[in-house]
């Protein structure tokens, strides 16, 4: 059908251009914990528009199953290990910037290496 | 060019290969070299398993309305060496706590010098 | 188009192994180092799969990416290396290097293309034993169907090797001791997101092992999965807790069990009048005996690794470290 396949296409570029965005987040944003927002792009829809694409054109059979398993799983469990990196950072003693105090990258990499 | 392409991965590989040993050779740090030595093992892998592909083949799953298989052999040569290869790791890191615990250091060239000079009481350290 | 696709894709995969590698020659910070060996574990599995190589990038997944990097990071926390390492350079490396691998460059002249079909490794005994797999044996699954028994002697021989690494380890570092400490630290969203998980865990480890005949999985993977349900319980939990759970005791003893179960697989065939870890003698008709045969090894040898990576676990995170 021309609409499944024009949709599975679209979910797919779009999927693809999230998970360019989350990576660029990662490498241009200053601290760490902005580095995490920007990676929690590419697990909550990023990935999971990738594999829709991909659910759209293989069509209604096992396989299809088996990935929307693996969509619920990534949705719950990439949260929840962000949220561990978070704790275990705050435990680490590094807390986050509320007066948006750091500017730069290096910047954020002596405060990190201080902290420790 | 077709020849080019043909060798691309299996020159890759080596270069890999010999980035591991490099890692093994210049590095001082006992931990670090165990890494080298696990990339060198990984690229082995991959070298392995190119050979074992063919063009249009198919994994080795025996499937209706499939007719080129990939060849199963270098995988169960791969799968039984991944294993034994987590298993020397596990051994090897082992090995690196307790001569941390002995020598106080992992970093190959202290180690050395407190060899030559004897200034270590290794009956004295062991796990409490 | 779908050929240039694959060879775009093989290109880009092995060209990130090439960058991680060079990133973890240049970094100072072994922390940086161990998670980029994980990194290169991963992308080497995803190479893996894309050379048609279901089982091994399976393996590779849960025991490079999953198991090694625990093991490297409960390492890292005993000999407390996560400061800066002094960084040295030599030349004399770098030339033994570059000779051995223009040496090795000049010998892949004589390699056959990659995926050429007319190599000479595809000739002889891979079309046999795929032919007698679908005869004798009649499992979907070649790479099992080797492994378990027209190759049974040397995954015996790998089963005992992963207990001797098992056993060495427990003689280097003991199974150490840990304190019942109180409650564990709060920590209310994991609690209540990994119960479920740890089950999920279970249950695929479960499955991967008996469907290992069917599709791709096995002993190993299924063995190393089943543990990782329980390393996740140790960190999430404590590792108090989790020794209540599996006492260290029984592991030693599941480990050998796992050994046993393979020996006595072989010496069954051998009440049989048949030769050691031939299957036919194991029941009445060849193809189910290979079947019954197929599922013992296995259980064996799942069991077998299973205990050896909870045991060498327990041993890293039970070991006293001043803090």
């Amino acid at each position: 059908m021309m609409i499944i396949s024009l949709l599975s296409d679209i979910c797919l570029l779009l999927g693809g251009i999230l998970t360019l965005t989350g990576a660029l987040g990662l490498l241009r944003l200053p601290s760490f914990y902005t580095r995490l927002h920007a990676a929690s792009v590419t697990e909550s829809l990023g990935a999971p528009l990738l594999i829709i694409g991909i659910i759209l054109d293989t069509g209604f059979t096992l396989d299809s199953a088996k990935l929307i398993i693996i969509i619920i799983i990534m949705v719950v469990s990439s949260p929840t290990i962000t949220h561990a990196l978070c704790r275990a950072a705050a435990h680490g003693g590094y807390t986050p910037d509320m007066q948006n105090k750091e500017k730069s990258q290096t910047q954020t990499d002596t405060c990190a290496k201080e902290s420790k | 060019m077709n020849e080019l392409l043909g060798h691309f991965n299996y020159w890759i590989v080596i270069f890999l290969m010999m980035m591991g040993l490099y890692i093994v050779i210049a590095s001082s740090n006992l931990i670090k070299k165990l890494i080298g030595l696990g990339v060198f093992q990984a690229s082995v892998f991959i070298l392995y398993i190119t050979f074992g592909k063919i063009k249009d083949g198919s994994p080795p799953i025996i499937t209706e309305n499939v007719e080129i298989y990939s060849n199963p052999l270098p995988h169960v040569l791969i799968l039984t060496a991944i294993v034994v290869g987590v298993a020397t790791t596990s051994v090897g890191l082992a090995l690196i706590v307790r001569i941390k615990e002995a020598y106080g250091s992992t970093d190959e060239d202290d180690i050395h010098d407190m060899d030559d000079n004897d200034d270590f009481d290794i009956k004295n350290r062991s796990i409490t | 188009m779908i050929e240039n696709l694959h060879l775009l894709i093989n290109v880009s995969l092995l060209a990130f192994l090439v960058l991680i590698v060079f990133a973890a020659i240049n970094t100072n910070n072994l922390f940086v180092a161990t998670m980029l060996f994980g990194i290169f574990s991963f992308v080497t599995a995803l190479l893996f799969l894309d050379l048609d190589a279901v089982d091994v990038a399976f393996t590779e997944a849960a025991v490079g990416a999953g198991f090694t990097t625990v093991l490297m990071l409960s390492a890292l926390r005993l000999t407390g290396a996560f400061e800066n390492v002094k960084h040295r350079h030599s030349v004399l490396g770098l030339l033994i290097v570059v000779l051995t691998g223009a040496a090795l460059i000049y010998g892949t002249a004589d390699f056959p293309s990659m995926g050429d079909a007319n190599a000479a490794v595809h000739l002889n005994l891979a079309p046999e034993f795929i032919q007698l797999t679908q005869e004798k044996i009649d499992i979907p699954n070649v790479v099992t169907a080797v492994l378990a028994s027209f190759r049974g002697y040397d995954t015996f021989g790998e089963t005992v090797v992963v207990f001797s690494a098992g056993v060495a380890v427990l003689l280097l570092l003991g199974m150490g001791h840990v304190e019942p400490k109180q409650e564990p630290e709060q920590n209310i969203v994991l609690w209540i997101v990994v119960k479920p998980f740890i089950a999920l865990i279970l249950i695929f480890g479960l499955y991967v092992q008996f469907h290992g005949d069917f599709g791709a999985g096995g002993g190993f993977q299924a063995g190393v999965i089943f543990a990782s349900g329980f390393i996740l319980y140790s960190l999430v939990f404590g590792e108090s807790y989790a020794r209540k759970v599996i006492p260290s005791s029984i592991l030693p003893r599941f480990a050998a069990l796992g050994v046993i179960i393979y020996g006595v697989t072989g010496l069954a065939s051998l009440l049989g009048d048949k030769p050691f870890l031939d299957y036919n003698a194991l029941s009445s008709n060849p193809v189910s005996g290979q079947h019954i045969g197929i599922l013992l090894v296995e259980a064996g040898v799942g069991l077998a690794v299973f205990a050896t990576v909870l045991l060498i676990f327990y041993s890293f995170s039970g070991v006293n470290h001043n803090e």
